[in-house]
């Protein structure tokens, strides 16, 4: 049986296992790599702000991707309810990308400029008190402590060397640019800027 | 995809099938026999012996039509590079076909809708079923799922407008949305302590509850000065500014000293998005019917 030199042969059964797990990945993935459609920003894509992106961080440190998606994908049924379904240009510079993968609530990819301010503030704190159905958890402590900005020159340096074209000012200022601010500021200010590039809304 | 990338996707989708084709006879040919036997592989586990079947027929014949399948597959649909499948199917067309066929189902409904005036589309209830559904879906997470309101939402049953009630007012917030603005202190940035709780006392006096009846007929020169330019020498408001009127009994941020108070301290914003572009001009149209026929 000339399985026998396989199964008897670690090495060789290594390379074999090796070459058809990344068959898969050498077909699907790689040539995504160089692919414009992936790669190139759509119009008016612009970098997130300082004040943006800790709200990203606040967003992935409360889990909010762990129930919300961010991604609309094209079927009639989704791009009536939270619009145009998502292209690959508008999340060149997401890192990591924040699709998910279950939605509990409702997907967030165009969720920006849909409600006011106030209103995300508000279903923030207490979301039955504007959704009485919703178990979503509220976020109180939000409102009371100030953005860590430690770390966000840091990070979006290393967004930079990434790709992300953050200019030097924008690096040097973001800590002045986040002094005093609340995390719930940061928060709203990322979801309010959420899939708001793309100007065909439906 | 460059020409490139193209082959570099077909060679190894192709040289996959293939590939899984060959190694699926090479192993049969090379097997003694292809009937079951006693034969073991010689291992013993504890006892255990391993039979060194080959395998079962059926399994071998579905994994063959397996290899087949994907040929089919491959042929009609986008899997090798460049080439588009003989269904010439994208996520893109599937989804423009889906939105053309309920375009086809239902468009007429919403076009003939569109087409016909606020005040009589108000009066059709197969729109305001419609347009309760359309609310329901797109309007009730501030407004409330009986339109009512909360606070800082405004209540759409009632006859008081910020912004206009008339059908034309409405598919104006509708469309365009609406940004409401209350500077702190109005216009009188300098306006002190004591000023505030007059003209505080003073707006409360409309409604006959003030607190104090001289702090609040010292209020009326306060009210003059900081607050006359939206809300109007009677503070009966003006809806071209969204300016509310502060002599009926509704009140959207609270009707206590307190909490008229803490407007006039620190003033309010507010935001009406606009919903233009994300409905369609039919659909705002019969939302528009709906809000009227909520209080008309």
């Amino acid at each position: 049986m000339r399985h026998d030199i396989v199964e008897k042969n670690i090495g060789l059964m290594i390379v074999f296992i090796m070459l058809t797990i990344s068959g898969g990945f050498l077909a699907e993935v790689v040539p995504l790599f160089f692919l414009d459609e992936v790669n190139e920003p759509i119009e008016g894509l612009e970098p997130l702000s300082s004040l943006e992106l800790e709200g990203r961080d606040i967003y992935i440190r409360e889990g909010c991707h762990v129930c919300h998606t961010q991604q609309i994908r094209p079927f009639r049924a989704e791009t009536e309810r939270y619009g145009h379904y998502s292209v690959a240009g508008e999340l060149v510079y997401e890192r990591p990308f924040l699709w998910g993968s279950k939605r509990t609530g409702p997907d967030l990819a165009r969720v920006g400029g849909r409600y006011s301010d106030a209103w995300q503030r508000q279903h923030l704190f207490n979301p039955r008190s504007v959704v009485p159905e919703s178990n979503m958890p509220a976020f109180p402590w939000l409102f009371e402590d100030k953005v860590d900005h430690q770390g966000t020159s840091a990070k979006m340096s290393t967004l930079k060397s990434l790709g992300v074209p953050y200019t030097d000012e924008q690096i040097a200022s973001a800590a002045d640019d986040l002094e005093g601010k609340f995390e719930i500021e940061a928060l709203v200010a990322y979801l309010q800027q959420l899939g708001t590039v793309l100007s065909d809304k439906r | 995809m460059t020409t490139f990338w193209s082959i570099w996707v077909t060679v190894i989708v192709l040289g996959t099938v293939f590939g899984c084709w060959w190694l699926l006879f090479a192993t049969r040919k090379s097997q003694p026999t292809n009937t079951e036997t006693e034969r073991t592989t010689g291992h013993s586990f504890d006892g255990i012996e391993e039979y060194d079947n080959p395998l079962p027929k059926w399994w071998f014949y579905l994994y063959a039509a397996t290899c087949i399948f994907a040929l089919g597959y491959l042929a009609l649909y986008p899997g090798l590079g460049n080439y588009k499948g003989l269904l010439n199917w994208t996520s893109t067309n599937q989804w423009e076909a889906e939105v053309a066929a309920a375009d086809e189902k239902y468009g007429e409904i919403y076009a003939q809708y569109g087409e016909t005036p606020v005040p009589e589309l108000a009066k059709n209830d197969d729109a305001l079923q419609i347009g309760q559904r359309l609310f329901a879906n797109n309007c009730s997470v501030c407004h409330g799922s009986a339109a009512r309101g909360q606070v800082g939402f405004p209540n759409l049953t009632d006859d008081d407008w910020l912004w206009g009630g008339t059908p034309d007012a409405i598919l104006e917030t509708l469309h365009n949305g609406r940004q409401g603005n209350m500077p702190a202190k109005g216009v009188m940035p300098s306006m002190t302590n004591e000023q505030v709780d007059q003209v505080v006392n003073y707006v409360l006096s409309f409604s006959g509850r003030e607190k104090d009846a001289a702090a609040a007929q010292a209020g009326e020169a306060v009210f003059a000065q900081a607050c006359v330019a939206c809300h109007g020498p009677e503070g009966k408001g003006m809806q071209a500014m969204g300016a509310p009127n502060l002599t009926d009994n509704v009140w959207l941020y609270g009707s206590t000293y307190k909490w008229i108070k803490e407007t006039v301290v620190n003033g309010r914003q507010n935001e009406m998005p606009a919903q233009g572009g994300r409905l369609s001009d039919d659909q705002i149209q019969i939302l528009g019917a709906y809000v009227y026929s909520l209080s008309n």
